[in-house]
């Protein structure tokens, strides 16, 4: 198609879309290096003081690596398990398979706050564990394996599953066969998984502050942080880290997932 | 079917079922060592499920395959004596063109140069040498379809099944792979099992062939007599094609019987293998291009139906006549080779002609 020299009330939407999308988030990096205690225009100057203070924040850091302690193993246990489960549902003839369906995703529907509030009760009342970074850890693969399970399924699904079959067919073995052909035609959706539950982890509070013990996760101690007004540009400069990296990570899976191979190499090309 | 010694695959009362569906229903034949063997039949008749059977990504509901004498029902796909061509041909996308040959031979055990040394005895002589370190994705259909047959047969297989490897190739190139398919079967020696749809491409490549409709094989026999001596109805209008004559049997003479198709007369046919019995209701078959036309009638003949020319298709090389003969509910087709040449513009609908066929020419079905 040429491009049109007129404008096209659509890409008017579009812009204002981006622009109320990303403006607000914008604004965290700008006052993240204001040298002001308090966000309010105009900028009074350039400092980077409030990134090294909250490099040196003792709890702040804390706070960060307990996020990732539970953020990288949810990762990794809800990828493996979506793993399983999206092979269970795309290759086998699973009776009951719709119904298994509709059990895996009800942790997406259900509010948070509910699932939180169940599983407080069933950890403290019923085992009567003591809550700890574990026992966030654990809610949070309740809620992320049912993302990877789709992102999953839906990876699975694209390439032809005579692909597998080949494999046995030459001879190859079932594990195998999953690590010369599914792994690796599956690895982008691995990859999205793994980003997919990380930043789920890293971000959620609901369920963090119920089940969370003496150790604070990042999202619970930025809430707790904001009553002191004096703390927040910390808060901002933490957030535009965050977000930086985020914006990197995203780039880069997708650079990744693009540059990959393509998922099935058909009998017409 | 009996056994013989030449027996490499026996079927034994196989039947798949897929919830109620039969998708192949208590079938029995035997395929022979160094056969071309050709599983044909509409989509859905049960031939692929039957293959994916051999390979064993299905096991059957009932029944026991034996490949070389062995019993198949406890051995898992990765350690049969099968290769598979896939219907998608199903190249692994993340490796190269020389990794996707050399797939099967990472496990027997082969030294990484042995490997590589087959692989590109494999290129050449597929006529792909050099294009080892290439992407599947970068070669056209043709290609695939060959680098698919290699990366089965470098495996050494005692049996190659294909499932439809020619369907997605354009007519111009499934024909050269036909004949080169053929000439590769017979250099390696080893069976074949070969799916297909396409009845003209059965007929040609195939030994034998087993027609199969609803999940039964309903004929199991050469290209020829298949063609010339289908055993049911469902074959002869499966395999060709084919004018049918509903009568019943008045009497036997001389090996031949004597049949009554009602207002079109009475046919002389002969007698099949199977006993059939005066009164027996039965259905005499003639290919169109069996079927003379005579424009006058004949002085003497043992068949000959009086019937009226209804439409009149010219292909060049050859004319189709459709006759309409009274007491027929389907038009009488006959195939005329226009060995003469002829600038006749002569109308042909509307005139009366008569229609004979040597005897030996019809055959004689059961009336289902």
């Amino acid at each position: 198609m040429r491009p049109h020299a007129t404008v096209n009330p659509l890409m008017i939407y579009a812009v204002f879309f981006v622009v109320l999308l990303y403006g607000p988030v914008m604004l965290l990096p700008a006052f993240s290096v204001n040298d002001n205690i308090y966000i309010a225009f105009p900028f009074k100057g350039f400092t980077t003081k409030w990134y090294w203070e909250m490099a040196t924040s003792r709890p702040l850091m804390n706070a960060l690596v307990s996020s990732l302690k539970v953020g990288i193993p949810v990762a990794i246990i809800s990828t493996v398990l979506g793993l399983l489960g999206a092979k269970a549902l795309t290759r086998y003839r699973l009776p009951g398979r719709q119904v298994v369906m509709g059990l895996l995703m009800i942790p997406l529907v259900i509010p948070f706050i509910v699932l939180g509030v169940g599983n407080l009760v069933v950890l403290r009342k019923v085992f009567d564990f003591d809550l700890s970074l574990w026992t966030i850890g654990a809610g949070h693969v309740l809620i992320c394996t049912p993302f990877s399970i789709l992102v999953l399924m839906s990876r699975l699904e694209g390439f032809d599953k005579s692909l597998e079959e080949a494999s046995l067919d030459l001879g190859e073995g079932a594990w195998g066969t999953f690590w010369r052909v599914t792994f690796p035609l599956a690895l982008p959706g691995i990859v999205s998984s793994l980003l997919l539950s990380f930043t789920e982890s890293l971000d959620e509070y609901v369920i963090a502050s119920f089940l969370s013990g003496n150790d604070a996760t990042l999202p619970i101690f930025i809430w707790s942080q904001l009553r002191f007004p004096q703390k927040l540009p910390d808060v901002l400069a933490l957030g535009s880290c965050i977000f930086v990296i985020s914006f990197i990570a995203v780039v880069v899976s997708e650079l990744a997932r693009k540059r990959g191979v393509p998922s099935t190499v058909g009998a017409m090309g | 079917m009996a056994s013989n010694d030449d027996t490499f695959i026996s079927l034994r009362g196989i039947a798949k079922h897929f919830g109620a569906v039969r998708a192949v229903d208590d079938v029995s034949f035997d395929i022979r060592r160094g056969e071309f063997f050709s599983l044909l039949g509409p989509s859905g008749c049960g031939k692929t499920t039957l293959l994916r059977m051999l390979a064993g990504f299905e096991f059957p509901t009932h029944g026991e395959i034996f490949i070389d004498g062995q019993p198949m029902s406890a051995v898992p796909p990765n350690e049969r004596p099968t290769n598979m061509v896939f219907q998608s041909y199903a190249i692994f996308p993340h490796l190269t063109v020389a990794e996707n040959i050399g797939y099967g031979l990472r496990k027997k055990g082969l030294s990484k140069q042995e490997i590589a040394d087959t692989v590109d005895q494999a290129l050449e002589r597929i006529k792909l040498a050099g294009y080892g370190s290439r992407g599947a994705h970068q070669l056209s259909g043709g290609q695939r379809q060959r680098v698919a047959l290699a990366r089965a047969l470098v495996c050494r297989p005692k049996v190659l099944l294909l499932d439809e490897p020619l369907g997605a190739l354009d007519k111009k190139l499934r024909e050269e792979m036909q004949i080169e398919l053929r000439e590769l079967q017979r250099s390696v020696g080893i069976t074949f099992v070969f799916v297909t749809h396409d009845q003209e491409e059965a007929l040609t490549l195939s030994d034998r062939i087993a027609v199969m409709s609803k999940g039964k094989a309903l004929q199991i026999d050469s290209s020829t007599r298949l063609y010339e001596a289908p055993n049911c109805r469902d074959v002869a209008d499966f395999i060709g094609s084919m004018n049918f004559f509903d009568g019943a049997i008045k009497g036997i003479d001389n090996g031949h019987a004597i049949v009554d198709v009602g207002s079109a007369g009475s046919l002389r046919v002969p007698v099949g293998e199977q006993p059939m019995g005066a009164g027996t209701a039965v259905t005499v078959a003639v290919r169109p291009e069996k079927v003379q036309i005579a424009w006058q009638q004949p002085q003497q003949a043992a068949n000959a139906i009086i019937g009226r020319v209804d439409a009149e298709a010219y292909f060049g090389d050859r004319s189709h006549y459709y006759v309409e003969v009274p007491g027929l509910a389907r038009r009488v087709a006959v195939a005329l080779q226009n060995a003469q040449r002829s600038l006749d513009n002569a109308e042909t609908r509307g005139r009366q002609v008569w229609l004979t066929w040597p005897t030996e020419s019809a055959v004689l079905l059961p009336r289902e």
